[in-house]
């Protein structure tokens, strides 16, 4: 296999992992889930409530900057970054 | 002149002077400045404009309001808003940087080499676009008759010509740059109000935190509590667990919106302004951000809000607003017609309940929670001042987009892609400032003139990018097997089926009369809303397109596998695409 589909391939990895998470914040836990969660308590909320109108939105924001951050240290790692090039 | 409306003038025109002084300093000089502002806008200014770009009237002034009356449903605009972002930032913005064209549907068209799929993008876009943009023009007269309470027409007169100078003068650039400023001004806007409220309710200043906390008259009770009982009592659905229609409903809705907001044209545009890839995924990053600080404070203010509207006509279970005492941001809102009172059993009180029969408040537009929440708080002049100015600079910045990605598609896209390809980029410049002005005129004249489908126009806008655009695109980076035939084929279907349930419902273009099928239940395909459709429109064109695909065993030609291959590694040298 070459660098370029072994790169492809941990880029699919990553991005099902974060994905995966997406779902589960915002899916699973803000609406799926949402009654059982309920019954748990975040200060005033209602723990699947804050998912669903805050917590679903932290995480998101923290899964944007993970995968760039990752998705930066995998271009150096199989040499497919920009900057050197230019 | 009195002094809110003196507050507001130097509100509104100063932050206009500043928008033309920015559109001044940075106008473009070649097509790719007016595209994409050279592709040199660095990425946290550029998540700032995207954020601007994003959030438009219906962000700033109706989602606090939706939520304020929706509760817990209201979250599906909360999460599909935001979670689309994810998508765009894994799955479409780094791959469509590094193609690095001017306009989704070239990508389109040279990914499915094909001036047809070409040409269903354009209209697409334009139809989501244009539709779009008459939210924005009404958003703009709106804010202009209840504010400086100038002719609506005139308002949005003034709203188009603003809009015109630095969008036609500018391109992307003067736009970039301009929203980069409005976004400051509205998320001030939003912010310093939330604040005020949160603080005068729970102590607390930072809205977040206050829509969790106890209230601070003493009683120890949390404000949610507090809100559920509220409303219960008045016999309305409980604030923090109302769904809006079923859990699958309530899926699709969100699962739409999101594949909508990555399919959205004139935000997919402005990852193509940042200098790299690299640029491409942290801009969606502080893109989110940025979106995020008006989308985590939006549930507060709804909550804040209704708690606030309630307390006011019904200060304790016993105790009801009579109406004659009732306050003067009350008689404000009477006298535009959005807020409506009707002593039904004639004591002289204002009943405020869930049934229709006894309830006396028969009509509280949604939309004037935002706008009136400063006056209900008793807060000061300057801050519902500030209020205005950052609605207009929502709906501005808005609108400026679409205008840019309507113009770009028609001059870049149909006239130098299909019909003239030996213009020059001088005269292309031209045309494309003459589609805007002319995307102007008319999304001004129907502003003005709102068509019947005004309101359905969110369905509509995202319906088709949920639809078309996000699995074209999709699939146009991770399936390398799809062709041109599969690729059109699913589009069309998708779009097919999304508006068929639209206008099966809603009526054919959203004008009355003309829903057919009329015997059927309301939503009947498994109860899903026609807003929250577009997710099942997305399903049926990656069938569609992958059911053609193997049918007719189509296998786009090298070249294209090539393309492929190279728009998913970031470097761009020659060297490093060589390599197979």
């Amino acid at each position: 296999m070459d660098k370029h589909q072994s790169y492809w391939k941990a880029n699919l990895r990553l991005m099902s992992i974060c994905l995966s998470i997406w779902f589960v914040v915002s899916f699973l836990f803000g609406i799926i889930l949402v009654e059982p969660l309920n019954n748990f308590h975040l200060g005033g909320y209602k723990l699947g409530f804050w998912f669903a109108q805050q917590g679903s939105i932290y995480t998101f924001v923290a899964l944007v900057f993970f995968y760039s951050y990752r998705m930066n240290k995998l271009d150096k790692k199989f040499g497919v970054h920009e900057d050197e090039e230019k | 002149m009195d002094e809110l409306k003196l507050y507001t003038y130097i509100a509104v025109f100063g932050t206009f002077g500043l928008y033309f002084a920015i559109a001044w300093w940075a106008r473009a000089g070649s097509t790719s400045e007016f595209y994409v502002a050279g592709g040199g806008v660095h990425p946290i200014l550029n998540g700032m404009a995207i954020g601007a770009d994003w959030m438009s009237a219906a962000s700033f002034i109706s989602m606090a309001g939706l939520i304020a009356f929706l509760g817990y449903g209201g979250s599906v605009f909360l999460m599909g808003w935001t979670g689309g972002y994810v998508l765009l930032a894994m799955l479409l913005a780094p791959y469509l940087r590094k193609y690095g064209k001017f306009t989704v549907p070239e990508f389109i068209g040279d990914r499915y080499y094909s001036n047809v799929a070409r040409v269903v993008a354009v209209l697409c876009l334009i139809i989501a676009s244009l539709t779009y943009v008459i939210g924005q023009m009404k958003g703009v007269g709106v804010a202009f008759s209840r504010f400086l309470e100038v002719d609506y027409g005139l308002g949005l007169g003034i709203g188009m010509f603003v809009v015109w100078v630095y969008a036609v003068l500018g391109g992307m650039k003067g736009i970039t740059y301009t929203q980069i400023a409005q976004y400051c001004v509205l998320i001030f806007a939003y912010t310093v109000p939330a604040v005020f409220i949160s603080l005068h309710l729970t102590g607390n200043p930072i809205p977040q935190i206050g829509l969790g906390s106890t209230l601070s008259d003493g009683s120890g009770v949390y404000l949610l509590d507090k809100l559920d009982l509220v409303v219960t009592d008045l016999g309305f659905k409980e604030y923090t667990t109302a769904k809006l229609g079923s859990t699958l409903n309530m899926f699709m809705y969100t699962l739409s919106l999101m594949i909508g907001t990555a399919g959205l044209p004139h935000v997919i545009m402005r990852f193509f302004t940042v200098p790299s890839v690299k640029g491409a995924r942290s801009s969606a990053g502080w893109a989110l951000i940025f979106i995020a600080a008006l989308y985590t404070v939006a549930p507060a203010v709804g909550a804040m809000a209704r708690l606030n509207l309630m307390n006011t006509i019904q200060p304790a279970a016993s105790e009801t607003l009579e109406y004659e005492q009732r306050p003067q941001w009350f008689k404000n809102w009477e006298t535009t017609g959005l807020l409506k009172f009707e002593d039904k059993n004639g004591d002289g009180k204002i009943q405020y309940v869930a049934d229709k029969e006894k309830n006396e408040m028969v009509k509280v537009d949604r939309d004037i929670m935002v706008l009136a929440n400063p006056e209900i708080a008793n807060l000061p002049n300057w801050v519902i001042a500030l209020v205005a100015a950052g609605g207009l600079a929502a709906a501005l910045s808005t609108a400026a987009g679409l205008l840019l990605a309507i113009a770009s598609s028609i001059s870049h896209d149909l006239l130098k892609g299909v019909f003239r390809p030996e213009i020059t980029e001088r005269t292309e410049l031209t045309a494309s400032r003459v589609a805007m002005t002319v995307s102007i005129l008319i999304a001004g004249y129907l502003g003005l003139n709102p068509p019947g489908f005004a309101a359905g126009t969110v369905a509509l806008a995202f319906g088709l990018a949920a639809s078309s655009i996000f699995p074209a695109l999709m699939m146009g980076i991770f399936a390398k097997s799809i062709g041109s035939k599969a690729a059109v084929a699913g589009m069309l279907a998708g779009i097919g089926i999304t508006l068929l349930y639209i206008f099966q419902h809603e009526g054919i273009m959203f004008i009355k009369g003309t829903a057919f099928l009329g015997d059927m239940a309301r939503n009947w395909f498994f109860g899903i809303d026609p807003k929250a459709f577009g997710a099942v429109g997305a399903f049926v064109n990656f069938g569609v397109a992958f059911a053609v695909s193997r049918i007719i065993n189509e296998r786009p030609p090298e070249t294209i596998q090539k393309m492929i291959e190279d728009i998913r590694i970031p470097s761009g040298s020659p060297a490093a695409a060589i390599g197979h």
